[in-house]
């Protein structure tokens, strides 16, 4: 089935210096192994393909059912140096969220 | 010792909701109240100010508060921990004193952490062979030298603990970890001592919780946001915490906004690395430990936190002046607000370009369309209208400067339908940039004074 991200999860983000970090949560228990499976850092590069330009870091909390990602140069240049609207990356969270998956588990949503 | 402790949240960043402390003091029981003041540039701004100033240099904010809740917090035995002392701890320290004193509220103590501050000591460490690299990217920290604006060791929780220990019933400190603030009343009421580390690690989770206001209690929540009641009157979080080192996260009744399992790991998530080792001075916390169960109505039970011994260094947040930045904003309507936009744009890189201007970024992002998720943002159909946001940087401060000038002509010489420009032309701010680093702990030591007022 096709699903998008934020149907199965939440997600809060924030910066420390260029480097901006999102917490995936799944919504239920039941979604975490799917995170787990599909949303690789990987993935989450290619999504993020033209706004993270260094790699991405991928760290798992089972007990939080969550994912914690590291965007690595990913809002240029970070602080007062950064050019950006979004130079705290407040809204890379919600931009994970968009990202949509193909898979192979059937699950009520 | 108490069997609990209440510890309430009365600030997420210098800035934040001046209701929150008055609420969390007025509004239900609690023994401390802690305020985070310092986000990673906060210390060079008021170094700056403190230049300008001796007097100055810390979140005059704060002291409009305690002046507010000062008789409420010594009738009910309050205790007030706070960093909003900055870059100068003891002025602000001096400011609460003299507005106790003038509102005839005496006999409390008022303890001040200093010592975080090492900008005069920064050749010092570097002769004695301390590197100060940046932590990041490896660089020596003399391509910055003279342009270094503040640098601040971060200090734990310990030197609070001393001044309350001290007797204090309000401590100011300077460059202090947000989870420090909340870590120390615990530490200090339930007698733990330093190699704990479970118990550490836990009051350290309970300050990550804390340290961002109401974004633990509903505010900046993602998952169902229309769920989350009034916010309007949002209860900022409280940490209910017992002896074993278990806490519960909750706040006072009758407030708006809600604590929920989904609310606390929001929180836990945000800006943190890697979850196994959260790092402070006080201990290394494992986040991948923390167990939380929601036991009733905005109560969420934190359990099961593990730590283990913290490394021999303290962080340094260093920052130094790096050029100047300045942003310019026009609004285009309808019909062909984007194709307009885009063109302008166009239009305005010409001209700076002509005039010879050296910018070592200049970047355009269109609000409405894309400035939040940049090639991620889809749009279907025409808009209605979008703006411009222009952005240039530069160690040029007549070139940012020019760039102000460059935009208004645009109104009459660029395409039609242009608007929003009441703000008047871009000023020039200062970029500063932030250089994290280590240092060992032997060679800076807090200083903690507690003074009877």
């Amino acid at each position: 089935m096709r699903i998008q991200l934020r149907q199965i999860c939440h997600a809060r983000s924030g910066d420390k210096g260029d480097t901006g970090n999102v917490g995936l949560i799944a919504l239920r228990k039941e979604f975490y192994p799917v995170i787990v499976k599909y949303v690789t850092a990987e993935r989450v590069k290619d999504h993020f393909a033209g706004i993270v330009l260094g790699r991405v870091e991928r760290f798992e909390l089972p007990n939080l059912w969550a994912l914690n990602f590291l965007l690595h140069e990913a809002l240029g240049g970070g602080g007062t140096k950064s050019l950006k609207n979004d130079a705290q990356g407040k809204t890379l969270g919600a931009a994970l969220l968009r990202m949509e998956l193909e898979i192979e588990e059937e699950m009520e949503l | 010792m108490k069997e609990k402790v209440r510890i309430a949240s009365g600030q997420g960043f210098w800035g934040d909701l001046q209701s929150a402390p008055i609420d969390q003091v007025t509004k239900g029981p609690i023994d401390y109240l802690v305020m985070d003041f310092l986000a990673e540039v906060t210390m060079s701004i008021m170094q700056k100010q403190r230049k300008r100033n001796p007097d100055l240099g810390y979140a005059r904010d704060l002291v409009t508060i305690v002046d507010q809740i000062l008789p409420y917090c010594v009738k009910h035995n309050i205790k007030i921990i706070t960093n909003g002392g900055g870059a100068n701890p003891k002025a602000c320290s001096e400011a609460i004193r003299r507005g106790a004193q003038k509102k005839g509220i005496t006999g409390f103590k008022i303890g001040t952490v200093l010592g975080d501050d090492i900008l005069d000591r920064i050749t010092e460490f570097r002769r004695g062979g301390i590197g100060l690299d940046n932590m990041d990217s490896g660089e020596s920290i003399d391509s910055v030298g003279a342009k270094l604006l503040s640098a601040n060791v971060y200090f734990g929780a310990m030197p609070i603990v001393k001044a309350l220990q001290d007797g204090a019933q309000i401590v100011i400190t300077g460059r202090t970890t947000d989870t420090g603030l909340t870590l120390a009343p615990m530490m200090y009421e339930f007698g733990w001592h330093q190699e704990e580390w479970d118990k550490l690690a836990s009051g350290t989770v309970a300050g990550h919780i804390l340290e961002c206001g109401g974004q633990a209690s509903g505010g900046n929540f993602s998952a169902d946001w229309r769920a989350v009641p009034d916010l309007a009157h949002i209860g900022f979080p409280i940490a209910e915490a017992y002896p074993s080192g278990d806490f519960v996260i909750t706040k006072h009744p009758h407030t708006g906004g809600m604590v929920t399992a989904q609310t606390v790991k929001e929180q836990l998530l945000y800006e943190i690395g890697d979850p196994t080792r959260y790092i402070t001075p006080d201990v290394i916390a494992d986040f991948t430990t923390i167990q939380i169960d929601q036991e009733g109505m905005d109560r969420v039970k934190v359990f099961g936190v593990q730590g283990r011994p913290t490394t021999d260094l303290y962080k340094v947040s260093m920052s130094y002046h790096d050029g100047y930045a300045a942003f310019g904003t026009l609004t285009f309507s309808w019909p062909d607000a984007l194709p307009k936009a885009r063109a302008a744009d166009e239009i305005l890189r010409t001209r700076l370009r002509d005039a010879g201007l050296a910018f070592e970024e200049i970047r355009s992002e269109f609000l409405g369309l894309d400035s939040c998720h940049g090639p991620l943002a889809k749009t279907s159909g025409e808009i209605n209208e979008v703006v411009l946001r222009i952005g240039v940087r530069s160690h040029s401060h007549a070139d940012v400067e020019r760039f102000g000038r460059e935009l208004a002509p645009l109104i009459l010489t660029g395409p039609p339908g242009v608007t929003g420009f009441a703000g008047g032309r871009p000023k020039p701010s200062e970029v500063i940039s932030y250089w994290p680093a280590l240092i060992p702990k032997r060679v800076v030591t807090p200083e903690v004074f507690v003074n009877e007022v």
